[in-house]
């Protein structure tokens, strides 16, 4: 009895996780454009495997619901909010803009735009080589972004490229994609603004293949409020000896869910990733990250950190894959997190799958509250606890922060992740 | 300085406190005027840092009994950053490292709590800079220090530096330096007592804990106690600490046992 009931929710689950997915494809415009094949695919694909389940072990902990509760459609272009002016040295482009978000502005020295036919050849690349071209989120990004903003980087680019988007208002949903051939020694610093309020839909897609001695430094601010909701995937091939710095900082979604996948091709390439993310309020905050070493001699410095106060939930799963040809390999996983409620949740877990046995490999996870002594020394300078606290949280964050562009600064991520403004 | 008409800044009556459930104080009492200089001399265990702590607000401590006046009023009310802002200073013995949070921040915000509560004006970025390198040179530190995160990556050294140069911005009126002398090299500690012998004047007292004679070598108190079993046993003047030094803490023990047997 008790089986036929469990079976029948479920069945009635799945039956609400279609029809979701069945009415969000309905209200999606006919396919058309430069990607419309991809439109296509990615809608069959949808069509076929509705929604994740938390029966899938990498579902386990997210609950869909936030997403399930939204009824998203394309929305035409945005509006502009009162953003701050961009930092001197960083050329920003506004993505939501009407008609081409290039119009009027001229790229950087060192940046060009691919051509139709490169775009074809390249696009979803990355994706295949990460195993990820079938998941989920990107599915969802793919049967619903219109364009791809996709470049070349053939040299040094000495600007930021700032890259903002906005999913404002109800219903609204905002799928960006991106598209980075970054040539052999060539170099970009990239900073992502990713904003939504209402309730919104954001997906974002970021595909880099970074060629030999290339470096890549890339920073994502992802700011929600209310019941929005944001979806990421980033997927980077690094060729030997090519630089991935990443850092990744949100707070304020309903339901965020950021999903780095760094695959070494030949292993000796350096991959750094960094992230911050805040779950307060009923939010559920959760990375999905995983760095795979295909040859030897790879590093990998990962940190993760994290905040969960009042009801909310952090989820971190950081999976590394070091199979036998990556000897050599030094990689080391830390995710720290702080716990600040009493019905706050924390849930991390390395995945380290080592085949290599010449490596090293270490990893930490640490879930705590406020340390006493220092709460207490700063109290005894004649703070407040409130104001202790408070300064012991931003110190907290400022380890990742300070690691963005500096051309993050004018959108000061440290007050907005913090609710100060 | 001892001054018979010198203001009573700490009176400390038959304090006792315990750490969970483990007796620690068993009776501490201490008078302090204003000019006054005093040191506590002990072994280690002999409770001399718990009196620091719990004169602090630490919030390990329990006070079972016994009252503390500061200035006239109960001191063991008051919530430890109340302590703080009203002049009372402790200099930790292990200052802690605070990741991420900039040393200039930290002295900003926490001169400020003290400057308001004396009624004074909050300091802005200017000028708390301007008087946060003239106090620098109390304990010839390098002002790059300012940038980095509190205590984090300072040698022993250092982290004692940064706390004197706290207590140069706060202007205590009582000052407890737990252990300042531990982990310094000459150098260091002659710069460290310098720092306080600057400071100290006939208005504000000076509480100096401490294991040996050196510091006192240095700074030169006008009352010695020495501490062992959560209690006074003896207090005298500067001369107690050299009999200490003389005669090392054993006829200290022996005298502890006999009060206890009483």
């Amino acid at each position: 009895m008790v089986a036929a009931m469990s079976n029948s929710a479920s069945n009635s689950a799945a039956l609400a996780a279609s029809s979701w997915v069945t009415n969000f494809l309905e209200r999606l415009p006919a396919p058309a454009g430069e990607l419309e094949a991809v439109q296509w695919r990615g809608r069959e694909a949808l069509s076929r495997q509705p929604l994740p389940t938390r029966r899938q072990e990498d579902w386990r902990f997210t609950d869909l619901a936030p997403l399930t509760a939204l009824t998203p459609a394309l929305a035409a272009a945005g509006e502009q909010g009162s953003w701050p002016a961009p930092a001197a040295g960083a050329v920003r482009l506004w993505l939501d803009a009407p008609g081409d978000p290039l119009a009027g502005q001229s790229l950087p020295a060192g940046l060009s735009l691919l051509d139709a036919d490169e775009v074809q050849q390249a696009l979803g690349h990355t994706l295949a080589a990460c195993n990820c071209e079938q998941h989920w989120p990107v599915e969802l990004n793919q049967a619903s972004a219109p364009r791809v903003l996709a470049l070349r980087v053939s040299a040094v680019v000495a600007p930021t490229l700032e890259l903002v988007s906005q999913a404002a208002g109800d219903d609204v949903m905002r799928p960006v994609r991106v598209l980075l051939l970054l040539e052999e020694k060539a170099s970009l610093e990239l900073l992502q603004v990713q904003l939504g309020s209402g309730s919104s839909l954001t997906s974002l897609v970021i595909e880099a293949h970074l060629g030999r001695e290339s470096t890549l430094r890339h920073g994502l601010l992802a700011l929600g409020e209310g019941p929005a909701c944001f979806f990421g995937h980033l997927a980077v091939e690094q060729e030997p000896r090519s630089l991935l710095e990443s850092v990744w900082a949100s707070h304020g979604w309903a339901l965020s869910r950021f999903e780095p996948r760094v695959v070494q091709a030949d292993g000796e390439a350096t991959t750094s990733l960094k992230a911050l993310q805040l779950a307060d309020g009923q939010q559920l905050a959760d990375t999905h990250s995983r760095v795979e070493f295909r040859g030897p001699e790879g590093q990998l410095d990962q940190l993760h950190k994290a905040i969960a106060d009042d009801r909310g939930r952090s989820v971190f799963n950081g999976a590394v894959k070091v199979p036998r040809a990556a000897q050599r390999t030094n990689a080391s996983q830390l995710s720290r997190n702080l716990l600040l409620s009493n019905q706050a949740r924390i849930d991390t877990k390395p995945e380290l799958e080592i085949v290599a046995d010449d490596v090293r490999c270490a990893h930490g996870a640490t879930v705590s509250r406020l340390q006493t002594d220092e709460l207490f020394y700063l109290q005894s300078r004649g703070l407040s606890a409130a104001v202790a606290a408070g300064l012991l949280k931003r110190g907290f964050c400022e380890e990742v922060l300070r690691a963005l562009p500096a051309a993050a600064a004018p959108w000061r991520p440290l007050q907005r992740l913090l609710g100060e403004t | 300085m001892i001054r018979p008409d010198a203001d009573t800044l700490l009176e400390i009556v038959d304090l006792q406190a315990r750490v969970e459930d483990k007796p620690i104080l068993k009776g501490v009492n201490l008078t302090i005027k204003a000019g006054e200089i005093h040191a506590v001399m002990g072994r280690n265990g002999s409770g001399k840092s718990t009196l620091s702590k719990v004169l602090a607000g630490h919030p390990a401590y329990t006070v079972t009994g016994g009252s503390v006046l500061y200035r006239g009023a109960n001191l063991l009310d008051l919530e430890p950053e109340q302590r703080a802002r009203l002049g009372l200073f402790l200099g930790f013995q292990y200052p802690v490292e605070i990741p991420g949070v900039s040393n200039l921040e930290f002295l900003r915000v926490s001169t400020n709590a003290r400057r308001g509560e004396k009624g004074e004006e909050e300091l802005d970025t200017f000028a708390f800079e301007d008087l946060v390198r003239e106090r620098l040179q109390v304990v010839q530190m390098d002002p790059a220090f300012l940038e980095r995160s509190v205590n984090e990556g300072f040698s022993g050294g250092e982290k004692k530096r940064n706390e004197i140069l706290q207590m140069a911005l706060l202007d205590p009126l009582v000052a407890i330096l737990d252990e300042t002398d531990s982990g310094l090299d000459i150098d260091a500690l002659r710069i460290v007592a310098g720092g306080v012998n600057h400071l100290a004047s006939p208005d504000n007292a000076t509480l100096l804990i401490t294991h040996y004679q050196r510091l006192l070598d240095v700074i030169t108190p006008d009352y010695v106690h020495v501490m062992a079993g959560g209690r006074i046993l003896r207090t005298g003047g500067k001369e107690l600490a050299l009999e200490l030094e003389d005669r090392g803490y054993d006829w200290v023990d022996q005298e502890l046992a006999v009060l206890e047997v009483v």
